[in-house]
């Protein structure tokens, strides 16, 4: 049963220096409450926006980049009214469609590659709009919180919204596109999405026979995935019970990982759209979106394709790092210095993200720099350590920011590759243990014990393959038959 | 010349040279306000002792051979609805009360840099929602001119100082006529400058796309003078003229006989009122007999002008007072909840005509009539432009009386909205088109003065200013306070 699911997502420009309409700093995470706040963002009888052109220009480079068809010939704001402390106007300005307003672009579509095959997944439109400011309750949740306090200096950021056809077919392809559409906004430099609350998505998802639900509220890509699986199941329970979905609107609540109703509304409310007055259009002559299209950088997908064709790496792997510009900088960066595209590519994306994941970092918060990791690579490609030892390597490298040459050189871990100096410690090892001896033709784990030995006594230098190889020969030597 | 009487062109000059103290015509100024507040109430807040303080300062100034600026130690009134760093921000309204802007007005930075004194913030329609100064939340301003009368709105408390000499400058705003209707009544000169040539940044907005802040004084030149220090591009508007500058507050030197005046039949014919139209062509007649050609023209569109006004400015109003909800500043009611509180808040806290053009321009707005009236009436505006410079096509200025009626008395159009309205007719095409449009005392009638208005084309002040100081010439009325 395939579901049908639309997203609406926000994502902050946190590249720009100032808020959409003032001067105001736009990295306001971390200030204390409402200081990052002027007369403008905090809607003050009498002052006045004045339009971020930095915001319209990676609104424009991210209609080109989502390939829409329709991109505005003058940028209008209009006005969307209603009442909400976190509101300090009670309006907001976004983009609307009528009245004489219109969103910066439309008509748009992105590309998932898909087992083998291609999905384009539409684009229905861009808005360029101020972000509320933030409600912090004291106690409990929005429905408990015996007091309200308001911080507005996340009041007047700029925001891109962005809107899909309801193109997309289940929570996993929800999942590809919001990492896809991450990928892109990251190599326009509009945003870095890692910062929280950066990117909010909403998502409308309905099960055949079912009406259309909309989940509110879901702070990151995984939690997307999450939040629809968790409506597919319950969406499907209901069905097959033969309940009825009706048209409503959930809440996605990430700690107890469900979706939950909210007070449905009466009527739909009328935002009393119309274009801001103190706005006038600002025109976007075709020469100027020319001009954005020289500057739009290599995009996700071409970079892939590269790495997939020049660099001879495999799609997975290639996937991995295209679609991290921060990991695919590093990695290009670090083939510069030396030149082993398989094998930084497997450095990168599987063991230091590895790394990165185990210990809860973010690239940057560790010591790794793509000099280090040249010395490394090159450390592997020429053989002077082992492919494992250059794994543990790089996790030292990661924390402590070592020089790996210096350390293979103090710490003599040049790797063993002298069979006979291999074999000696084989039998020494062979020796020392003849109950795994005795085990070993009946437990494989005996073998695997064995190797942990003979690894313990090189200190990690030998290639485990050789190693094995060794321990059975001797094994059988010694008229133990172990199975390969 | 009494002080109070004095031009602020001459005080300034004094000021500068050392021959006047600011702190004595100050005095003068404020002993003035005292005496007559308690008839007139032109202002909301008198700022007495921070006036005086700024007068000593520009003294000491001018004792260290400094030059404090072009309206050095003038006394100038600001309207209620221009923010004043740190001083009571009302509009008129209860909503506003105890608001303290952290900031000030464009218009205000400017003020203060040619070493202008402010000395009150006047009374006015609230949110200049009026033509009268009978909606504030603060009291009605009475016409010094006739006290039985009103001053015109809605900065009737900038035309009122000026009249009653309780200031020498006064700074009004004009969405819909609110400069020259006052100034009409209280036989004083006002200017509505083109739309953007002032900056709106710290003027609390009615209607955004309409208004502008402009100058009034008892003298042409004064009024050249305080636009002057105000007008000009600035950035933290992006309605503000890039070319707009100084050079637009030139008198030009207008001959009369060169001059082509076009008088809009609608604006000096039934409905409006016998006396004003006369005193009108009165003051046309002396024109003519200077050379000017006068003809006369058709506006018809005039009719059709004011509700298209009145649904853009409702709509736009609709919007701009969303904010007052009594969450981050002014008046607020208790309630048990924030919605309680909002509503309360906005129950009280607004005054009858408010909350008539926040229903009407709610209204407007919804989906399913937004096309209907508020896209209707910006066509109707764009048709209202082009009939009004294809006239001054022709003509170099266009004129009719600038309120259609004399001076009513207290109470006799507020209480009835479409009489209240229609009092507009005249000044509301300069503010569609975007238009400057200046009032000029034209005569008396019932006691009070009464007003001819000048449009002209678009950055056309130089040529408007010209044409007053002519009027000024032809009608000997200048410098008059009561």
């Amino acid at each position: 049963m395939e579901a049908v699911i639309g997203l609406e997502i926000h994502v902050q420009m946190t590249s720009l220096k100032t808020k959409l309409f003032c001067r105001c700093p736009a990295d306001y995470r971390g200030a204390p409450p409402n200081t990052h706040v002027c007369p403008v963002c905090l809607g003050l009888p009498g002052a006045l926006p004045v339009v971020n052109r930095e915001a319209v220009k990676k609104a424009v480079m991210l209609a080109l980049a989502l390939n829409c068809r329709h991109i505005a010939e003058k940028v209008v704001f209009s006005r969307k009214h209603y009442f909400y402390p976190d509101l300090p106007k009670n309006y907001q300005i976004t983009q609307f469609k009528g009245g004489g307003g219109a969103p910066i672009a439309e008509d748009g579509y992105l590309e998932l590659l898909q087992g083998g095959g291609v999905r384009r997944v539409r684009i229905r439109r861009i808005n360029v709009e101020e972000d509320p400011g933030r409600l912090v309750y004291t106690e409990g949740d929005i429905t408990s919180s015996p007091e309200v306090l308001i911080d507005y200096n996340r009041s007047g950021i700029a925001l891109l919204e962005i809107v899909t056809e309801p193109d997309l077919r289940s929570p996993k392809e929800a999942r590809l596109f919001l990492e896809k559409l991450r990928a892109i906004v990251e190599y326009l430099d509009i945003a870095d999405l890692s910062l929280e609350g950066s990117m909010r998505v909403d998502a409308n998802i309905s099960l055949p026979g079912g009406a259309r639900v909309e989940v509110k509220n879901i702070g990151s890509v995984k939690e997307v995935e999450k939040a629809l699986s968790y409506e597919v199941v319950r969406q499907r329970a209901l069905l097959s019970r033969g309940a009825a979905i009706g048209r409503e609107t959930r809440h996605w609540d990430p700690l107890r990982g469900v979706t939950r109703p909210l007070r449905v509304k009466e009527e739909e409310e009328d935002y009393r759209y119309f274009p801001d007055p103190d706005l006038p259009p600002i025109p976007l002559p075709r020469e100027l979106i020319d001009s954005a299209v020289a500057m739009l950088p290599e995009l996700p997908d071409a970079r892939m394709r590269r790495f997939v064709e020049e660099h001879g790496l495999s799609r997975e792997l290639a996937y991995a790092l295209a679609m991290d510009k921060r990991l695919a900088d590093f990695y290009e960066e670090t083939l510069k210095r030396f030149w082993a595209p398989r094998l930084v590519a497997v450095m990168l994306a599987v063991d230091y993200l590895g790394f990165l994941e185990k210990n809860r970092l973010r690239m940057g918060e560790d010591r790794l720099n793509p000099d280090l990791l040249a010395k490394l690579a090159r450390l592997v490609e020429e053989k002077v350590i082992t492919p494992e030892q250059g794994k543990h390597l790089l996790f030292r490298v990661a924390r402590e920011g070592v020089d790996p040459v210096e350390i293979v050189e103090r710490e003599g871990l040049k790797a063993l590759r002298s069979e006979e100096e291999l074999r000696r410690i084989v039998e020494r090892v062979v020796e020392a243990n003849p109950k795994a001896v005795a085990d070993a033709a009946r437990n494989p784990k005996a073998v695997n014990f064995l190797v942990g030995r003979v690894m313990r006594e090189t200190r990690g230098r030998a290639e485990p393959r050789l190693v094995r190889r060794l321990v059975v020969e001797e094994l059988r030597r010694r008229g133990v038959e172990v199975g390969e | 010349m009494r002080i109070e009487e004095m031009p602020a062109t001459i005080v300034a000059e004094m000021v500068r040279r050392g021959d006047l103290s600011a702190v004595d015509y100050v005095s003068r100024i404020l002993e003035r306000a005292e005496r007559t507040e308690d008839r007139v109430n032109a202002y909301i807040t008198l700022l007495k002792d921070l006036a005086l303080k700024r007068a000593e300062e520009i003294d000491r100034a001018v004792g260290r051979g400094e030059d404090p600026g072009r309206l050095a130690g003038v006394a100038v009134a600001v309207k209620d609805n221009i923010a004043v760093r740190g001083v009571e921000n009302t509009c008129g309204s209860r909503i506003l009360k105890g608001y303290r802007p952290p900031f000030n007005a464009t218009v205000v930075e400017r003020l203060l840099m040619e070493g202008a004194v402010i000395v009150g913030k006047t009374n006015m329609d609230e949110f200049a929602m009026g033509s009268t100064t009978e909606t504030s939340a603060y009291g009605p301003t009475r016409n010094p001119w006739n006290l039985e009368r009103v001053p015109g709105g809605s900065s009737g408390g900038s035309g009122a100082a000026l009249a009653a000499g309780s200031a020498t400058l006064a700074l009004g705003s004009d969405t819909g006529g609110s400069i020259r209707c006052p100034a009409a009544y209280t036989g004083t000169y006002g200017l509505k400058p083109t739309y953007g040539a002032v900056s709106r940044y710290g003027l609390v907005p009615y209607a955004n796309s309409l208004e502008q802040i402009g100058p009034m004084a008892r003298n042409t030149e004064d009024l050249a003078l305080l636009y002057s220090v105000i007008v000009g591009h600035d950035p933290r508007d992006s309605t503000s003229l890039r070319d707009s500058g100084a050079h637009l507050a030139r008198i030009e030197n207008v001959d009369p006989a060169k001059l082509r005046i076009g008088v809009i039949r609608e604006l000096v014919e039934e409905p409006v009122d016998k006396r004003v139209a006369r005193e009108v062509w009165r003051l046309l007649h002396k024109l003519e007999s200077m050379g000017a050609e006068v003809d006369e023209v058709s506006l018809p569109l005039v009719d059709y002008a004011l509700p298209a006004y009145y649904i853009v400015a409702m709509a736009e109003a609709s919007s701009n007072l969303a904010r007052y909800d009594g969450t981050r500043y002014g008046f607020r009611a208790p309630g048990a909840t924030w919605e309680e509180m909002v509503v309360e808040t906005r129950t009280r806290g607004f005054g009858w005509e408010v909350k008539r053009r926040i229903m009407l321009g709610s209204f407007i707005l919804l989906a399913g009539y937004v096309e209907q009236y508020y896209v209707k009436a910006l066509r109707v505006r764009s048709a209202v432009r082009r009939e009004i410079l294809s006239l001054l096509s022709r003509h170099h200025v266009l004129v009719g009386a600038t309120m259609p009626i004399p001076a009513p008395r207290l109470g006799e159009r507020v209480k009835d909205p479409l009489l209240l309205y229609t009092m507009d007719i005249a000044t509301v095409p300069a503010n569609l088109a975007g238009i400057p449009a200046v009032s000029v005392p034209a005569g008396i009638v019932d006691g009070a003065p009464v007003g001819a208005q000048f449009m002209g084309p678009p950055m056309g002040e130089p040529l408007l200013l010209g044409v007053s100081k002519l009027c000024e010439e032809a009608t000997g009325f200048r410098d008059r306070v009561v």
